[in-house]
């Protein structure tokens, strides 16, 4: 359990970290932000990157604050930061109830949001949260800066649209309206433990009808996505049990479930339609 | 493989160390500081036997290489009595019985050290949610809920 050999860089500009991720990309070099999942991952020896560069000491990267309505979320900013509201209105508080799903408090006060969105894990509650709000993913190489809408980012289990001599610098995610109401649930065996399925939604209500409807889910396919067609049965309808058990039906008949040797599909199904209602009823709330 | 030198200040003390990039924080301590209160059960950031408190901040010291951690404040359960008189929590553990064969204890202790810090008023809900965060194998968790309690009422009487 002893992580292979590396050399540690450790740049102080983003200038600087770009240059040295640009030079050991190539040799399997990796960016090390909070440690979090990279160390674990070192320690089992399934990677073996010969140079970190390790992005903690690089100016400029833990900016948490909204500019022209959207979040931006650096890449040094950890998990923790979203503890109190980091955001205005029910953004904030949303990410805040989201937050207290990741891991444990000693790995949050490390791991990082933008580690999260690089690492990609199909259970990761920030890649679900940036799918559900069609994040913008900010990434920088030698190349320059380019900006990858959500839709386009997330490719497979682990695998997204950066190219290994990027460094994500920022995640940017549209606020919700500040009438919007949300609810966020997921199941894990283990508190504390990667979730098996979640699932999210925001929705605001005007004169009795649900509107701007975004229903997603995590954890339960290769990669978290938006649901069109429940968002599409939420959307004008009087909020309440009929149209949330219709939601719920839909979202499980929606999914194109992972198995694994202990979870199967159809478990996952059944599991995001209970979840699913769950959430709904801490929009009512 | 080449060994950066380096200065590490633990529990308020200086430590001139050689180690290699690769070497965790809670294998210096241990090894190279001499500080065996420490202890590493997983050494992937499951267990939480190796939580410290680095600038302030809870942390898992087997996910950390020794490399990042200078310059910083690092403190370990060594670092929590004052001389002879236990630290309110160290206290607390042995009268609730908070602890059997005490291979988790250190990690217990500096997690909810650092955590009673930050919060000092902390509601019996929360910290069962921190202390999931931690695996204790033989004694449970109700007297380990129980000695924290007791000691974040102390701590705030002391004040
Ligand atoms: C016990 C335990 C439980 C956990 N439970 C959960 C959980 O329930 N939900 C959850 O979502 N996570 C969980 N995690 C993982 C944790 O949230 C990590 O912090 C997160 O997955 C990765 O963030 P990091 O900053 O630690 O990244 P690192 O571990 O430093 O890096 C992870 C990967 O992303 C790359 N990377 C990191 N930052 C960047 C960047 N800015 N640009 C380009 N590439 C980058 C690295 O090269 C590496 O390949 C858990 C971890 C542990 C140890
Ligand atoms: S040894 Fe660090 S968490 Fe288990
Ligand atoms: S006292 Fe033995 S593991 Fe906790």
């Amino acid at each position: 359990m002893k992580p292979a050999p590396f050399i540690h860089h450790k740049p102080r500009t983003i200038e600087d970290a770009v240059r040295l991720i640009a030079e050991f990309a190539p040799d399997d070099g990796r960016i090390l932000a909070g440690g979090q999942s990279l160390v674990p991952i070192m320690a089992f020896r399934m990677a073996k990157p010969p140079h970190l560069v390790d992005i903690n000491d690089v100016a400029g990267l833990d900016r948490l604050e909204v500019v022209d309505g959207m979040l931006h979320v650096g890449a040094r900013v950890r998990h923790a930061a979203f503890r109190q509201n980091a955001a205005p209105g029910p953004t904030g508080a949303f990410l805040g109830a989201v937050m207290r799903n990741i891991a444990h408090h000693p790995i949050r006060t490390r791991g990082t949001f933008c580690g999260s969105l690089a690492h990609a894990d199909p259970a990761s509650e920030w890649c679900a949260v940036a799918a559900l709000l069609d994040a913008v993913l900010v990434a920088r190489s030698l190349d320059g800066q380019r900006e990858i809408p959500v839709r386009d980012y997330f490719e497979a289990v682990m695998t997204t649209a950066l190219r290994p001599d990027e460094i994500l610098v920022e995640a940017r995610l549209p606020l919700l309206a500040p009438d919007a109401r949300f609810g966020f649930c997921e199941f894990s065996r283990r508190s504390g433990d990667f979730a098996i399925a979640m699932c999210l939604v925001t929705l605001r209500v005007e004169q009795g009808r649900i509107r701007d409807a975004r229903f997603g889910i995590g954890g339960a396919e290769a990669f978290p996505r938006r649901l069109a067609e429940v968002e599409a049965i939420l959307d004008g309808a009087t909020p309440g049990e009929t149209v949330w058990a219709e939601a719920a039906r839909v979202a499980a008949a929606a999914l194109d479930p992972l198995e694994d040797a202990v979870t199967s599909g159809a478990y996952r199904r059944d599991l995001v339609q209970s979840l699913a209602l769950r959430a709904f009823k801490q929009v009512e709330a | 493989m080449t060994r950066q030198n380096m200065t590490l200040e633990v529990n308020g003390r200086r430590y001139d160390v050689s180690v290699e990039p690769r070497k965790t924080l809670a294998d210096t301590l241990r090894d190279d500081c001499g500080l065996t209160g420490t202890h590493l059960g997983c050494e992937h950031g499951v267990c939480g036997a190796c939580t410290i408190i680095v600038d302030g901040e809870t942390v898992r010291s087997c996910l950390m290489f020794a490399v990042q951690a200078e310059g910083r404040a690092i403190r370990t359960v060594e670092g929590l009595a004052r001389g002879n008189e236990l630290h309110p929590l160290q206290s607390a553990f042995m009268q609730h019985h908070a602890l059997q064969c005490g291979y988790c204890t250190p990690g217990f202790l500096m997690l909810t050290a650092g955590v009673l810090e930050q919060n000092p008023d902390i509601g019996e809900e929360e910290l069962v949610d921190i202390l999931s965060s931690n695996l204790c194998r033989c004694t449970g968790y109700e007297n380990i809920l129980k000695a924290v309690l007791a000691a974040a009422a102390d701590m705030r009487a002391a004040k």
